[in-house]
C-alpha cells in the first residue's frame, strides 16, 4: 500500500492565499490522479477474487482439489449440474429466495405505505422496530430463531429458512420502497381523487405504477440477499442445503469447480439483466423526447 | 364503522401482516433467547429456567478472547474500509463524469458473486504457494517461513474486503450530495484546499462515514466466515463460539448469554457512536 501517502485527501499544505498560477495546476492534476489510481486500486482488490472464480472455473483439475492451476478446459463448464448435491442445493436456494421474496415485497410494500401516508400514534415506534433486524448482527438473528425452534420442538428445514428469509429480508424492503415513496409527488394521486377515483382505483392505477420500480428493486435487493446468505441459514436449515451452505461445506474436500461455473453463469445472468434494463429505459427514454419534439 | 375509525384502523390494517411477522420471528426470538440464556441443564436431560444469571458472567470470562478479538477485526476493518472507500467515493462522486454509473456498478457488482465463494477464493489467493505470498518473502515482507494464510492479517483482509461496498456506497451517496458550490465558495472565501476539505466536505460527509461505518462494524463483529475460512482457532471470534456452541456442541443458554451480550454490546455502541458524531436521528442518518 505503497500509494496511500500521495492520495490521503489533505494533500496540499495550508495556504494562505487561494490556488493560482501553474504550480496550483499541477498539484490539482496530481490530487485527481492520485484518486483515480487509488479507485482503480480499490476496484481491483473488490475483483480479484471474482476473477479468480471465474478462473478456476476452466481449470483442468484432477478429483475435487482446486486450488492450483492445471491448464485450460470447458469440462466443468458441459455439465455444471452434474453433481446431484449440488444441484438440490441450488434448486433449494432459488426456491427459498422466489417464496421469500414474494411475501417480504408484499408485506414490506404495504408497511412502508403506511409509514410514508399515515401519521398515526406509535409510527415512530414502528419505524425504530423495522429497523431493529438491520442493525442486529446476523448470527444473533440467526441464533435467536433457532433457539426459538428448538423451545417449540419445531424441526428446522426449508420452511423455517423460508421464515427467516422473511424476517430479516422485509426490513430492506421497508427502507427501499419508503425511499421511493418519500420523494413522490402526492398531488397526482389526490388529482385521481379529486377526478372521482375511488382509494382502490387510485392504488391499482396511480400508486403502483409510480412506486413499481421501488419495489422491483426491493424485490431484488431481497432475492440478492436471501440467495446469498449463509449465516442465518446455517443456523435454521436442519438437513436442507442450500447453496451457500453446500459451499461452505465444501471446503473441507474442495470446492468442485462446478460451483465456479454456477457462480460465473449467475455473474452472467445478473450482467445480462442489468445490460437489458438498461437498453429498455433509454429507449423508452428516446420515446419520450421523440414525443415531445 | 364509522369513517373516523376506519381512518385509524387503516394505517394498522396494512402495518399489520409484517409487523405480526416480525414480533413473531424478531421479537420473540430474542425474548426467548433472554430466557434461554438462564436456563441451566445439559443437552441430554434438556434445559430449565433457574434464573442462572452467572452464565452470562461464565460466557463472558471463558470467551472475553474472542469478545475482544471480535471487537478488535470489526474495528479495525471498519478503520480500512473507511481509508480505502473514502476516496473511491470521493472520486467516483465528483471526478468520475460519464464514468460514474460504471463505477457503482463496479462496487455493487461482486455482491452477485457468492459471498462464501469469495472467501473460498481469497484462501486460494493467499495460501501458502500463491504468487502473493512468494512475492512479499521476495521484497522482505514476510520471513521465508512467513505465512498470509491463517493469520490474523488474513481474517481482517478478508472481513476488510467483504464489507467494502457497505462503506463505500452510504459515502458516495453523502458526497454527492454536497453542492460542489459550497467547496468555490469556501474557497472564494480564502480558504485552503485542505482548511475547506476539513471544515466543508467531511462535516457533510459525516450522515455517510456513520451510515458506513454501522453497516460495515455489526456485520463484521458477528462475522464467522472470513475467520473459518481465512484463520484458525487462534482466530475465532465470537461468532464462530456462538455457532459452534449452538449447533454442535448444544450448550443452549451459553451460546444465548453470548448473542445476547452481543446484541447488547453493538446496541450500546450505536448509541455512543451517534452521540459521538452527534448525529440527531438515528434511523435517518443509518438509511
Amino acid at each position: 500500500m505503497s500509494a496511500v501517502t500521495e492520495v490521503t485527501p489533505p494533500a496540499p499544505a495550508e495556504e494562505t492565499a487561494p490556488p493560482s498560477g501553474g504550480s496550483a495546476r499541477t498539484r490539482d492534476r496530481l490530487r485527481h490522479g492520485g484518486l483515480a489510481l487509488w479507485s482503480v486500486l480499490a476496484l481491483l482488490y473488490l475483483f480479484i477474487p471474482v476473477f479468480i472464480v471465474v478462473l478456476f472455473s476452466f481449470n483442468d483439475n484432477q478429483g475435487r482439489f482446486n486450488f492450483t492451476w492445471q491448464g485450460f478446459t470447458f469440462r466443468h463448464w458441459a455439465d455444471p449440474f452434474a453433481d446431484p448435491d449440488l444441484a438440490k442445493a441450488l434448486t433449494n436456494s432459488v426456491e427459498i429466495a422466489l417464496i421469500s421474496t414474494a411475501i417480504a415485497t408484499a408485506l414490506g410494500t404495504f408497511m412502508a405505505m403506511a409509514l410514508v401516508r399515515y401519521r398515526f400514534r406509535g409510527r415512530s415506534t414502528v419505524d425504530f422496530f423495522v429497523f431493529m433486524p438491520l442493525s442486529s448482527p446476523e448470527v444473533v438473528l440467526g441464533a435467536a430463531l433457532l433457539a426459538m425452534f428448538l423451545t417449540l420442538n419445531i424441526n428446522t428445514g426449508f420452511v423455517t429458512v423460508v421464515i427467516a428469509h422473511v424476517m430479516f429480508t422485509v426490513s430492506y424492503v421497508v427502507v427501499t420502497v419508503k425511499a421511493r415513496l418519500e420523494g413522490m409527488d402526492r398531488h397526482i394521486e389526490e388529482a385521481a381523487m379529486d377526478l372521482g377515483a375511488t382509494e382502490w382505483t387510485t392504488f391499482r392505477k396511480v400508486t403502483l405504477p409510480m412506486i413499481a420500480p421501488g419495489v422491483a428493486a426491493a424485490a431484488m435487493l431481497a432475492a440478492a440477499i436471501s440467495f446469498d446468505d449463509y449465516v442465518i441459514t446455517s443456523f435454521n436449515a436442519g438437513q436442507t442445503q442450500t447453496f451457500p451452505l453446500f459451499i461452505f461445506g465444501a471446503t473441507r474436500q474442495g470446492v468442485p469447480a462446478e460451483v465456479n461455473v454456477l457462480a460465473t453463469m449467475l455473474l452472467l445472468g445478473v450482467l445480462l439483466l442489468m445490460a437489458g434494463n438498461v437498453l429498455i429505459q433509454k429507449s423508452l427514454a428516446r420515446r419520450d423526447t421523440m414525443r415531445a419534439d | 364503522m364509522s369513517l373516523n375509525t376506519r381512518r385509524k384502523l387503516l394505517p394498522w390494517l396494512f402495518i399489520g401482516p409484517g409487523l405480526l411477522w416480525l414480533l413473531l420471528f424478531f421479537l420473540y426470538p430474542l425474548l426467548n433467547q433472554a430466557s434461554v440464556s438462564l436456563m441451566t441443564g445439559n443437552p441430554e436431560q434438556g434445559y430449565d429456567l433457574t434464573w442462572a444469571f452467572h452464565n452470562y458472567w461464565d460466557a463472558i470470562s471463558e470467551y472475553k478472547e474472542q469478545f475482544g478479538r471480535s471487537i478488535l477485526y470489526a474495528g479495525v476493518s471498519t478503520l480500512l474500509c473507511l481509508i480505502i472507500g473514502f476516496p473511491l467515493a470521493y472520486f467516483t462522486a465528483f471526478h468520475a463524469g460519464r464514468w460514474k454509473s460504471f463505477i457503482l456498478l463496479l462496487i455493487i457488482l461482486p455482491f452477485f458473486m457468492s459471498y462464501v465463494l469469495r472467501t473460498v477464493a481469497w484462501q486460494l489467493i493467499l495460501s501458502d504457494d500463491g504468487t502473493v505470498v512468494s512475492f512479499f518473502r521476495t521484497i522482505g515482507l514476510l520471513g521465508d517461513d512467513g505465512r498470509l494464510l491463517a493469520s490474523r492479517t488474513a481474517v481482517i483482509a478478508g472481513i476488510t474486503y467483504n464489507f467494502l461496498p457497505f462503506m463505500a456506497l452510504p459515502l458516495y451517496v453523502a458526497l454527492e450530495k454536497i453542492d460542489p458550490r459550497l467547496l468555490e465558495a469556501a474557497t472564494d472565501l480564502y480558504a485552503s484546499r485542505t482548511t475547506a476539505f476539513r471544515k466543508v466536505t467531511v462535516p457533510l460527509a459525516l450522515p455517510g462515514i456513520f451510515a458506513g461505518s454501522l453497516l460495515t462494524f455489526i456485520p463484521a463483529c458477528g462475522d464467522f466466515i472470513n475467520a473459518a475460512l481465512l484463520g484458525t482457532p487462534q482466530q475465532y471470534m465470537i461468532g464462530n463460539v456462538i455457532q459452534s456452541k449452538f449447533l454442535n456442541i448444544l450448550d443452549y443458554p451459553q451460546a444465548a448469554a453470548l448473542s445476547f451480550t452481543l446484541m447488547l454490546f453493538i446496541l450500546v455502541g450505536i448509541f455512543l457512536y451517534a452521540r459521538l458524531l452527534g448525529t440527531r436521528n438515528l434511523t435517518e442518518a443509518a438509511i
